[in-house]
């Protein structure tokens, strides 16, 4: 058989194909375990990093016992008991597809271009006496080319920023991938999320945010990547607002379910 | 070319022939990856990995390569190899694979794995084709690695993480340059290196 024939060809690409693809399959489903730990190791660090608990010469096991992990309904901000939906198990994207655990969103909902949204979040508490002291929050939502997955941890106002972290995304090296520096990421930190009238207002603006009172809602721009900084703000403005942690918020404010 | 032995033709594509300053290949990664050393010690292993074993393989197959469709075969080829090393990386190395993100998928790309298959694994034996793959790897190693330390040196004041100057901003003596951490910092150090090859070698010097 003539390997420059046009049957030749074929065989020779078609059997190249099969090898190739076998290799492939076999080392991703091979290493699909390790993969899949370091992504929750992963995971784990960026809440502890959120909420400025994380050290790095320190037990990362050690650090994860101070965090409580809890699931809350989204509608109404209220806990839902482990015995219902535990925390260990549940699949919070998973559950946005869910029909039972999730609805999708109407157009004008639909700020973070999420598609749908699940009823129920993974929320993350640190106690200090007892009391709530800091919680961190799931968000995510579009941004330029892919979903951008963070955690926002705020302080015992429910109200001011912690700290943040982009730990999961898509946007360009050097543009838009700049939301995971930590330089910018620092920037979060003491800016609050509700104005005077209760609304979602922390926004990114373009250029420098000022200094002061003046910036209180505003975090620095990032040349380059308007996009998605634009998809940022959405995405804040949906997991804020009221089909997002604002009831739970509310209740945590007025102090509802600061119990055990 | 093909009468240099193995031991020629590996310091030649380390050094006289090097595929980033003379054949100016393979900038875009050396401009990304090069603002710490252990970034660019990592890609530098995957891209020498990837050159010698793409270009072996070709080598053995090279006289089943239909010609219509070689390229085709070759990124076939080569695509595999990055992904392997990619998923090796996600499952052994992960912060570092989060650091590379998606410049060790471009290796697919890099013309130097692509150019060596094309222009010297096609034509020549397995065991010459691995050692020019193994030389060209080490040939963007060793460029990368350069760049790097001077980055990583004067941008930072570390090495491999551990400080060597200690900078200003911790409270040390030493006022980190901000331009060594911007990609752009890499151009100055190639060009230098080029400069540096060329006056070593008259020969490369363009009329």
């Amino acid at each position: 058989m003539a390997k420059d024939s046009t049957i030749g060809s074929f065989t020779i690409v078609l059997l190249l194909a099969l090898v190739c693809s076998a290799l492939v399959s076999g080392t991703a489903v091979g290493l699909r375990d390790r993969q899949e730990a370091n992504r929750l190791l992963d995971r784990q660090k960026n809440i502890l990093l959120a909420a400025n608990l994380y050290d790095p010469g320190a037990d990362l096991e050690t650090m994860l016992a101070a965090l409580e992990t809890r699931i809350v309904s989204l509608a109404d901000g209220a806990f839902v008991p482990a015995a219902e939906i535990d925390p260990e198990e549940f699949n919070q994207l998973g559950a946005a597809l869910d029909p039972r655990t999730g609805r999708e969103l109407s157009r004008p909902e639909d700020l973070a271009g999420l598609g749908r949204v699940e009823k129920y979040s993974l929320v993350y508490l640190v106690r200090a006496n007892g009391r709530i002291d800091r919680v961190v929050l799931p968000i995510r939502g579009r941004g330029a080319w892919s979903t951008m997955h963070a955690y926002v941890a705020l302080a015992d106002d429910f109200n001011t920023v912690v700290g943040v972290t982009f730990y999961l995304h898509g946007e360009t090296p050097g543009l838009g991938a700049e939301i995971e520096n930590p330089a910018w990421q620092e920037g979060w930190q003491g800016k609050q999320i509700y104005d005077r009238q209760n609304q979602p207002a922390l926004r990114v603006i373009k250029g420098q945010a000022p200094p002061g009172e003046a910036g209180t809602h505003q975090i620095d721009g990032i040349s380059g990547a308007t996009r998605t900084l634009e998809g940022v703000s959405r995405l804040l403005e949906f997991w804020f607002g009221e089909h997002g942690f604002q009831p739970f918020l509310e209740r945590l404010r007025a102090g509802e379910i600061n119990d055990e | 070319m093909s009468d240099e032995s193995k031991r020629e033709l590996f310091f030649r594509a380390i050094f006289e022939r090097n595929p980033i300053t003379l054949l100016v290949l393979g900038i875009c990664s050396a401009l990304a990856v090069t603002g710490s050393m252990a970034t660019a010690l990592v890609m530098s292993i995957s891209l020498t990995l990837v050159t010698a074993c793409a270009s072996a393989i070709i080598s053995i197959l090279r006289h089943r390569i239909p010609n219509t469709v070689r390229i085709g075969i070759q990124i076939t080829v080569i695509a595999t190899l990055v992904i392997l090393v990619d998923q090796v990386l996600q499952a052994f190395f992960y912060d570092l694979s989060r650091q590379l993100s998606i410049y060790v998928g471009l290796i697919i790309t890099n013309c130097i794995v692509m150019g060596r298959a094309e222009g010297f694994a096609m034509n020549n034996p397995p065991g010459k084709a691995f050692v020019d793959g193994v030389g060209n790897g080490l040939g963007y190693s060793f460029i990368l690695m350069t760049v790097a330390f001077w980055r990583e040196l004067l941008g930072a004041g570390t090495l491999f993480g551990y400080t060597v100057l200690h900078p200003a901003i911790r409270g040390g003596w030493y006022e980190t340059n901000g331009l060594m951490l911007l990609p752009a910092s890499a151009f100055f150090l190639v060009a230098l290196l080029i400069w540096l090859l060329r006056e070593i070698y008259p020969s490369q010097l363009e009329k």
